[in-house]
């Protein structure tokens, strides 16, 4: 059965449109598969290599404006934008590693949301480049319907999902797992943690790109405040394998679908305005306390706590 | 086999190391000895390449192993078993013991030498699925010294392996020393505990706050009037 689980998951998600869902489910479920995808990416580097990143809305920012500008000075349709982000967030990756690698811990993850910023500054004042803070704006978006942009997107998902379970499983895996438990004593067994640390964070910002390019197209608009934004991609993306679960395949699943709902429900709140950032917060801390591994990691945890509940 | 010339070592700004000099030869058992903060896990760490020395030379073999990448030292035979384990407490104790043996001839000869170390200490074998974090403390030495084993050594370094130990799993971890020795592996060891370290052995060095205060062999230093008072309390 576990094993089926994926398969059976993947198919479920392929029929779901052809039951006719309203456009606005569309959306919801496009952004819970967007979210899912950057937090598997953020998992292989935070959660398996233990470098914790703050900064990877700059990934993200990358990939959607790699697409973006290509469309805009090129005229190219901003869907090859999507295989072009490999390359441009790969080379923009090594030179975020050559910098930030060097350092570790905290200060790891104080370097990278320096980075996010500094992208997000870099791309509002470039503006023959980027077009500042006006922004890019696709002139017609390729369908009105939805259901392509879903299949896109799930099929971008389903790549990631194979493809880091093949990473975590393989050696690479392995090595990244060392790196996190003990760097030091990674690197004296002969493991180059520079090097392996710089492949993790290059794939992590890849796949993160790849969702930024996608971004791109299904959105239609975008601008640094957007999509280099420290709190709506950044952190979130934190939040999102947080509350799934850290080091776990299905965590970002489930706090994809978790963060998507949840931001949905309290924009839903009137006159709350930026207060929502507060909920996070607070949401944050409760899973902190009470379950430090996520939901997927402590489920155990979970259904003890509701059979104590019948019983009692 | 190793040659430790003239090395300066500094935290920041803080120097730790003064001028140390001093050797190990094929087949030896040497100790580094002295109190808290003498630095010799520090010279240790300098050796495996974590720390950089301002001033001096370390030679392998002949070969200056400070221009080596510190990943590469395993493969020229350099193992380190670091104070307080450093184990991968998320990897199963056979996982751990697959980590140290990545490269080189050790890779292909992993699952012999896995055997060797289940030999050794058989406690191992009956918990090779176990995490390692789960692990009592003296198992998880028995897995840091098979860990360091694995890669195929000639020269393997510990760092206080009886430190937290009971006294009766101090005996047993520094009889496993004395038979590595006698596959004929050189050993370069630190050590608080030092009446144990002196009888096993061949030769010793005292450190104290980074400068090097007296060498001789084992029993030379047992004897020592300044060694009895300052370390055995006699």
């Amino acid at each position: 059965m576990k094993k089926w689980l994926p398969y059976i998951i993947t198919g479920l998600l392929a029929l779901l449109p052809l039951i006719g869902l309203s456009t606005y489910m569309m959306h919801i479920l496009i952004l819970v598969i967007m979210w899912t995808v950057i937090g598997m990416a953020w998992n292989l580097l935070g959660g398996y290599c233990g470098q914790v990143s703050f900064g990877h809305a700059a990934f993200f920012g990358i990939g959607a404006y790699t697409a973006g500008i290509l469309y805009f000075k090129t005229g190219l349709s901003a869907w090859w934008g999507i295989p072009l982000s490999i390359f441009f967030v790969s080379v923009a990756s090594l030179l975020i590693g050559y910098v930030t690698l060097r350092l570790r811990g905290p200060f790891f993850a104080l370097g990278t949301l320096a980075i996010g910023e500094v992208c997000r500054v870099t791309a509002e004042n470039l503006r023959d480049f980027t077009q500042g803070t006006l922004g890019i704006m696709l002139k017609e978006r390729t369908w009105i319907d939805k259901t392509w942009y879903y299949y896109i997107i799930l099929g971008i998902a389903v790549f990631t999902f194979i493809s880091i379970r093949k990473i975590i499983n393989s050696k690479l895996g392995y090595y990244f797992v060392a790196i996190r438990e003990d760097q030091d004593a990674a690197e004296s067994l002969g493991i180059n943690t520079t090097l392996y640390k710089t492949i993790a964070l290059i794939l992590s910002g890849v796949f993160t790109g790849l969702a930024g390019a996608f971004y791109m197209n299904y959105m239609g608009y975008i601008d640094p405040e957007i999509v280099f934004a420290l709190h709506d991609i950044s952190i979130i993306t934190i939040m999102v394998v947080m509350v799934g679960g850290v080091a776990t395949f299905w965590g970002p699943v489930v706090g994809a679908v978790i963060m998507v709902l949840l931001a949905e429900m309290i924009r839903s709140i009137p006159r709350l305005g930026v207060a929502h950032q507060t909920m996070f917060g607070i949401l944050l801390i409760l899973i902190i306390i009470f379950l430090p591994n996520g939901i997927v990691g402590d489920f155990s945890k979970i259904r003890k706590f509701f059979r104590f509940g019948r019983a009692g | 086999m190793l040659e430790v010339r003239g090395i300066d070592v500094f935290y920041g700004d803080v120097q730790v190391i003064w001028d140390l000099s001093f050797s190990v030869s094929e087949g030896e058992v040497v100790a580094l000895i002295g109190a808290n903060g003498a630095g010799k896990s520090t010279t240790l760490k300098t050796i495996s390449g974590i720390l950089s020395p301002r001033k001096g030379t370390i030679t392998f073999n002949g070969e200056d192993i400070l221009k080596i990448k510190p990943y590469r030292l395993i493969e020229m035979g350099i193992a380190h078993v670091p104070e307080g384990r450093r184990l991968f407490v998320e990897m199963t104790v056979e996982e751990n013991l697959d980590m140290g043996s990545l490269r080189g001839t050790a890779r292909k000869e992993r699952q012999r030498n896995k055997e060797m170390v289940y030999s050794i200490f058989p406690r191992l074998k009956e918990r090779s699925r176990q995490l390692a974090g789960t692990l009592s403390g003296g198992e998880q030495q028995m897995l840091a010294i098979g860990r360091g084993l694995m890669s195929m050594p000639r020269l393997i370094m510990f760092d206080e392996p009886s430190l937290g130990l009971a006294p009766i799993l101090v005996k047993e971890i520094f009889a496993v020393i004395e038979n590595i020795r006698k596959e004929g592996v050189t050993v370069l060891i630190v050590e608080q505990n030092v009446k144990q370290t002196l009888s096993v052995a061949d030769r010793a060095y005292v450190l104290e706050t980074g400068k090097m205060v007296l060498e001789g062999t084992g029993k030379e230093l047992m004897d020592n009037e300044h060694v009895k008072t300052a370390f055995l309390g006699v």
